[in-house]
C-alpha cells in the first residue's frame, strides 16, 4: 500500500518527516536516491585543530603544577581550562550533529550515519577526547557511509578519538625498542589489549564467533605503535591528533590471528589484519544482524539476515549493496511499527515535525542526558542497546511527556495545526492519537500529545 | 469485615486485643529490603579486597600493591582498600562480608556477555530472557513483590513477566496534571505504553522533592534508593547501576575514586534506611575480575575471579569469605587471573534464600539454573 510505504519510509528508514514535506510517489526510489544524493556534512572543527588546543592545554596546566610543586607551593590555582573547552567542542559538535539531522534532504543516510556512529561508539569519558568524539564521527564515520567498510574500519581505528577512548595510544610492545629503553631504568611498560578485543567483539566478527584470548594478544601485538600525534614522547614530533605510527612502540616479530600468518612489519601488519576482519565472514553476519534489527524489529527475520549477509559478502562490504538488499527486504516494510524510538531518533522526529530547522547545541545535549540518551555517551564501547527494551521503561516513558510538554510549548503552536500533523505525518493509519489531539485543551496541548503518542514514540 | 485500614490505625491500642500483635508480626517478618549494586565494567577485587598476606601479592600486584601499604587489615589475609572508609566500619560493626574469589559460570571475557550472563543467572549469555532479580519477585509474596530500578530504564536483571518501576531524578518540567490524565488516557488501548505509564505515575508519586538535587552523584543515588524502597507502599527490591571500572590504564587513582563513590552510596544508603537497615542487605557485585598482573599501561585487562560485598543489619557480617586459591603463578587461571573457586551465583542466591525465607535449593534453582554449585552458601544472613 503505497501510504504505509510513504509512512515507513519517512519513520522506519528516515528521521521522520519536516514540516510540510511533500510524500515522495515512490518510497524505494526515494530512499535509494540519498545513496548517490548524500553529502556529509563538514564538522566544526578537526581533530587537528581541537587536539592542538585540548593537547596544549593540557600540556600548560602540566607545566604550571610542576612549577608550583619545584616552588614548594603545593597544588597550584587549578587551571581550569581543559574542561571547558573540551564541553566548548562537544557542544558545539552536537548543534551540527542535530542540524544536519533536521536540515538533511537525504534522512535515510543520515539515520545510517548515526547508526554507524553507534555500531563504533567512543564515549565521552576520558578528558582527552571529550572534545573529538564529534571530530570522529564527521571525520571518521560520515565520510564512509556510502563506501566501503573496510575503509570504515581503518577510519575508526587510526582515528585519535578512538586510539584515546580504548588505550591503544599507550599500549606498548614489551619487546619493542620504547619497552626495552624503559626496562633498562626499571620501568615497565606494555600491552593494553583493550581496543584489540573491541575491534573483534564490537566493530568486526561479533562476541562468540570463534576467536580467542590468543587472538585478541596477537592483534593488540600488531596495533602497538598506533598512537596519536600530539601526546607522549614518541607523538610529540608529529601534528597534534593525526594519526602516528611510532616504529619504537611496535612489537616485532611474526604474528598469528585465526591462524593466518602475518610476517614482522610494521603500520602494514595491523592494517592487514583489520582488512582480514573486515571481509570475515563472522563480520558479514554481525554487521547485516545489527542492520535487520535496527530496521526489522529486535528479532529479525533469519531470511533478512542472509540476505543481507550475501549482499556485503558478495560486494566485499561495499554498503551501499547492504542498503540496496535492506530496501529491497519485505520484513523491513511490515505495516505495524517494528521499534521503539530511541531518545535521539525521538527528539529529532518531534523537531522536524515542528518545522524546527535551528536547534542549540547546549539545549539538544542537555535534553539528552534527562532523556537518557546523552549524546556520545554510551557509558561502554558497546553503544547503545538497539532493543525495545532499553527505551520503553516506565521513567524513561514519563520523561518524554515532560519534555513533550516544553517542546510543544516552545513550537510555533500557534501556527502549527496538530490535527492536521497527525492526518499527514501518519498517512493510512488511523488511531486514537487523531481523537485525543482534537480534544486537547489548547494548540501546545495537542501538539504535547501528539510527541507523546504511540505513533510517535514508536517507528 | 474488618476494615483494614481501621485495624492498622488502632496503633499502640490494638496491640492490647491479642489479634493484632499476630497480624503486626505476619507483616514485619516479610518486610525485609534488599538492594543489588552492579558494578559494570569489571570491578578489580584484588585492588578492593587485597590479599595481603598471600606470599606473591607485592610480586605480583607490583604498583597497584601500594595504596595496601597502610591499609587496614581485616584478618590476617585481607585488607580493605583505604577510601572503603564507611564500609570498614561497617565490617567492624559485623554488618559487612566479603566473599572472595567468586565468579559467575561465565568464563570468557565479554563484558557485555558477561553483563548479561551475571544478570540473567545464566552461563551462556541471552540463553535465558529475563533476569534474576524479576525472578525472585515470583518468589516473595505478592504484596512484596515490588521492584524499582534506579534509573530511567530498566536494566536486564529486572527485566521480565512481573512489572518493575524505573525512576531516576530529571531536570525536566514535571509534566501538567491535566496532561498526564490526557496521556493516560491516549495509552489506554495500548498494552506496551499502557503498563508502562502506570508504574511511572505511581512511582512519582513516591519521590516528591528529592529531583531537585539530581542524584548526580553516588551519595544521592543512595539517598534515592533508600527513599523509594522506604514507604509501606514503595519498593522492596531495587538496583542501582554504577559503572567506571574497566580500569585499564592509570588503575590506582581511577580505582580509589570510584571505590570513594561507592563508600559513599553505601553511607547515604545506611543513613536513608534509619532503623530499616537492621532488616537490609545490600549485595555489590561484578561480572567478572580484572588480571592478577598489572598490564602495560598501569591498569589490569579483563580477568575471571573478582569479590562480592554483602551489607546491611541483616548480614552476619565480620568476615572474609574465601576458598583462597593463591596468586602464584602456577595458581593463575590461564596464567593470567585469579582462579574463581567460589560461584557468585551461589552467594547471592543463599543470601536472599535466608534474607527472605525462602527455601534454599529453590532459591539457585529459579534465580540460578545454571550455576554448578550443589547448595546455596549458608549462614550469609541473620534470620
Amino acid at each position: 500500500m503505497a501510504q504505509d510505504d510513504i509512512r515507513i519510509a519517512w519513520h522506519r528508514f528516515g528521521l521522520g518527516p519536516r514540516l510540510g514535506e511533500t510524500p515522495p510517489r515512490d518510497a524505494r526510489a526515494w530512499l535509494e536516491g540519498q545513496i548517490t544524493t548524500y553529502r556529509p556534512m563538514i564538522a566544526a572543527a578537526s581533530s587537528r585543530v581541537i587536539a592542538a588546543e585540548i593537547f596544549g592545554l593540557i600540556e600548560q596546566r602540566r607545566q604550571a603544577r610542576q612549577e608550583a610543586r619545584l616552588m614548594g607551593a603545593g597544588q597550584p590555582m587549578e587551571l581550569n581550562a581543559v574542561g571547558p573547552a573540551s564541553r566548548r567542542h562537544l557542544v558545539e559538535a552536537i548543534g551540527v550533529r542535530g542540524a544536519s539531522a533536521l536540515t538533511t534532504d537525504a534522512p535515510f543516510a543520515e539515520r545510517l550515519v548515526h547508526f554507524w556512529s553507534n555500531h563504533f561508539a567512543v564515549s565521552v569519558e576520558k578528558q582527552r577526547m571529550i572534545a573529538l568524539a564529534g571530530a570522529f564521527e564527521f571525520e571518521a564515520i560520515r565520510p564512509h557511509v556510502m563506501g566501503r567498510f573496510s575503509d570504515m574500519l581503518l577510519a575508526v581505528e587510526r582515528h585519535p578519538a578512538m586510539l584515546l577512548f580504548l588505550d591503544q595510544a599507550q599500549s606498548v610492545g614489551p619487546g619493542s625498542p620504547a619497552a626495552l629503553r624503559a626496562e633498562a631504568r626499571g620501568r615497565r611498560r606494555g600491552l593494553n589489549e583493550n581496543l584489540a578485543r573491541e575491534i573483534m567483539e564490537l566493530h568486526t566478527l561479533g562476541v562468540r564467533t570463534g576467536y580467542g584470548q590468543t587472538d585478541v594478544t596477537e592483534l593488540a601485538r600488531a596495533l602497538t605503535g598506533w598512537t596519536v600525534g600530539g601526546l607522549g614522547p614518541q607523538g610529540r614530533a608529529a601534528e597534534p591528533g593525526s594519526f602516528v605510527f611510532a616504529p619504537q612502540l611496535h612489537e616485532p616479530g611474526e604474528r598469528r590471528l585465526l591462524g593466518e600468518r602475518y610476517p614482522a612489519g610494521g603500520l602494514e601488519q595491523g592494517t592487514a589484519m583489520l582488512e582480514t576482519l573486515a571481509r570475515h565472514p563472522a563480520t558479514a553476519r554481525h554487521i547485516a544482524t545489527k542492520l535487520a534489527r535496527h530496521f526489522a524489529g529486535d528479532a529479525p527475520p533469519a531470511a533478512m539476515i542472509a540476505r543481507l549477509e550475501a549482499a556485503f559478502l558478495r560486494s566485499g562490504g561495499d554498503l551501499p549493496s547492504v542498503y540496496r538488499a535492506l530496501i529491497a527486504s519485505p520484513e523491513a516494510w511490515a505495516p505495524q511499527p517494528v521499534k521503539f524510538r530511541s531518545p535521539w531518533d525521538w527528539t529529532i522526529a518531534v523537531l522536524r515535525t515542528s518545522g524546527v530547522r535551528v536547534f542549540p547545541g547546549q539545549a539538544l545535549s542537555g535534553l539528552q542526558q534527562q532523556l537518557g540518551q546523552p549524546v556520545w555517551k554510551p557509558g561502554s564501547p558497546a553503544g547503545w542497546d538497539d532493543s525495545d527494551a532499553s527505551w520503553a521503561a516506565p521513567d524513561a516513558v514519563m520523561r518524554r511527556v515532560e519534555a513533550a510538554q516544553r517542546l510543544a510549548a516552545r513550537a510555533q503552536s500557534a501556527t502549527l495545526d496538530a490535527r492536521a500533523l497527525a492526518r499527514d505525518q501518519f498517512p493510512g493509519t488511523s488511531s486514537p492519537t487523531g481523537a485525543a489531539v482534537a480534544r486537547a485543551e489548547s494548540p501546545p496541548e495537542a501538539l504535547a500529545l501528539l510527541f507523546a503518542s504511540p505513533d510517535f514514540m514508536r517507528r | 469485615m474488618f476494615d483494614r485500614r481501621k485495624i492498622l490505625g488502632l496503633g499502640a491500642a490494638g496491640l492490647a486485643l491479642g489479634f493484632a500483635p499476630h497480624i503486626a508480626f505476619a507483616r514485619a517478618a516479610t518486610h525485609r529490603r534488599f538492594i543489588f549494586i552492579l558494578q559494570r565494567g569489571a570491578a578489580d577485587g584484588l585492588g578492593t579486597i587485597a590479599p595481603v598476606g598471600d606470599p606473591a601479592f607485592d610480586r605480583q600486584r607490583g604498583p597497584l600493591a601500594e595504596p595496601f601499604a597502610t591499609a587496614e587489615k581485616l584478618d590476617g589475609m585481607f585488607a580493605i582498600h583505604p577510601a572503603l572508609a564507611t564500609i570498614g566500619g561497617m565490617y567492624r560493626a559485623r554488618e559487612a562480608m566479603f566473599v572472595h574469589a567468586v565468579a559467575s559460570p561465565y568464563r570468557e571475557r565479554s563484558h557485555f556477555d558477561g553483563q548479561n550472563a551475571l544478570e540473567t543467572g545464566s552461563a551462556q549469555p541471552y540463553a535465558i530472557k529475563d533476569g534474576w532479580m524479576n525472578r525472585l519477585l515470583g518468589l516473595l509474596p505478592s504484596d512484596q513483590a515490588r521492584a524499582i530500578a534506579v534509573a530511567a530504564t530498566v536494566p536486564m536483571a529486572l527485566r521480565g513477566g512481573v512489572e518493575v518501576a524505573s525512576y531516576a531524578p530529571s531536570a525536566l518540567p514535571d509534566a501538567s496534571d491535566d496532561l498526564i490524565a490526557r496521556v493516560t488516557q491516549l495509552y489506554e488501548g495500548d498494552a506496551q505504553l499502557h503498563a508502562l505509564w502506570a508504574q511511572a505515575t505511581a512511582t512519582r508519586m513516591l519521590t516528591g522533592d528529592l529531583a531537585a538535587d539530581q542524584g548526580r552523584n553516588a551519595a544521592a543515588t543512595g539517598a534515592l534508593a533508600a527513599r523509594l524502597v522506604t514507604p509501606d507502599n514503595g519498593a522492596r527490591v531495587a538496583m542501582i547501576e554504577t559503572g567506571g571500572w574497566d580500569t585499564h590504564a592509570g588503575q590506582v587513582g581511577r580505582l580509589a575514586a570510584q571505590l570513594k563513590a561507592l563508600d559513599a552510596m553505601l553511607g547515604a544508603l545506611r543513613q536513608g534506611l534509619g532503623p530499616l537497615w537492621t532488616r537490609t542487605l545490600v549485595i555489590v557485585a561484578t561480572e567478572f575480575g580484572r588480571t592478577v598482573r598489572a598490564n602495560g599501561t598501569g591498569g589490569t585487562d579483563h580477568g575471571t575471579a573478582s569479590v562480592a560485598m554483602l551489607m546491611g543489619g541483616a548480614v552476619a557480617g565480620g568476615r572474609v569469605v574465601a576458598d583462597w586459591p593463591g596468586l602464584a603463578d602456577a595458581m593463575l587461571y590461564e596464567d593470567r587471573d585469579l582462579k574463581a573457586t567460589g560461584d557468585v551465583n551461589a552467594v547471592i542466591a543463599g543470601a536472599l534464600a535466608e534474607h527472605f525465607g525462602i527455601d534454599a535449593p529453590r532459591s539457585l534453582a529459579a534465580l540460578f539454573p545454571a550455576s554448578r554449585a550443589k547448595r546455596p552458601s549458608e549462614g550469609l544472613v541473620r534470620a
